[in-house]
């Protein structure tokens, strides 16, 4: 009595890790490619929050202006005054290789209206560019 | 003569610690990235000197004071009921333009909250005036 059906194929149960390098290669190359660093944090702010959000078009072409509840101003990693902001803002403009696309605000959600007003009427004495503001926020959960 | 057994070198890179270090700079990168994107609030502000005579029928004022009350036409109203009213009025009245005039000591919370309202409202055409002053 030759049993013999009771021979078992083995099943390969090992994965291929051959293509392995080149997967992850791909992912480096992804994520180098697609890595920002982050240049500068300004100052801590608590941003406000809202629903109706849009999304910034990159983060080549912006120009963050920080400012808290205490009437401080940071651009650049820098304090300023807000009389200085049309000076700083005024060469990023005119850069040829990235011109200023839209002026990202990061105020405090304690901040004061006509301090904000102030940096507001700056902004709008640079023109162009710098009067696409956008308020940063968080996205507000319901 | 044994002399002549010659030692062959061997030239190639050793690839077997390859997928480490890919990994290592992927897991570095990783952790660089930031992915979160920048969000809020965009508006476009007019520039200077830029005075426009508005007919009276197609402006609603939309007060804010220091409380973060809301006044629309005279009116007090919650926050949340902004969109409603805008939405109604917008029905009305296509050309509508909302002046938001905000106190100077007005939180900067409120205003985004009345913009954000405004947004939602689908309100394109915001005029920002300038604060009270005391």
């Amino acid at each position: 009595m030759a049993l013999k059906f009771s021979k078992k194929t083995k099943a390969e149960t090992g994965i291929p890790t051959a293509s392995m390098p080149d997967i992850i290669f791909m992912l480096l190359i992804f994520f180098m490619v697609s890595t920002v660093f982050k240049e500068f944090r300004g100052i801590p702010v608590r941003l406000p929050a809202a629903k109706k959000i849009e999304k910034l078009p990159g983060k080549r072409n912006v120009a963050y202006i920080w400012a808290d509840d205490r009437d401080r101003v940071s651009i650049d990693d820098k304090f300023v005054e807000i009389s200085e902001i049309r000076r700083i803002m005024d060469p990023k403009l005119r850069d040829e290789i990235a011109p200023l696309r839209v002026v990202s605000m990061k105020i405090d959600e304690r901040a004061r209206m006509g301090f904000i007003t102030k940096i507001q009427e700056e902004l709008r004495e640079t023109g162009g560019a710098a009067l696409n503001v956008n308020y940063s926020t968080k996205t507000a959960s319901n | 003569m044994m002399v002549e057994k010659k030692k062959k070198r061997t030239s190639e890179i050793p690839t077997s610690s390859l997928a480490d270090i890919a990994f290592l700079m992927l897991i570095f990168f990783l952790v660089t990235t930031t992915i979160d994107v920048d969000k809020g609030i965009g508006l476009v502000l007019p520039p200077k000197g830029e005075t426009k005579e508005v007919a009276k029928k197609n402006i609603m004022n939309l007060l804010v004071n220091a409380k973060g009350e809301v006044m629309i036409d005279e009116q007090i109203v919650d926050m949340p009921m902004i969109r409603n009213i805008v939405q109604g009025k917008l029905k009305e009245n296509p050309n509508l333009i909302v002046s938001v005039k905000t106190d100077a000591a007005t939180k900067y919370r409120h205003y985004i909250q009345v913009l954000d309202q405004l947004k939602q409202a689908n309100a394109t055409r915001i005029s920002i005036a300038e604060p009270e002053r005391r």
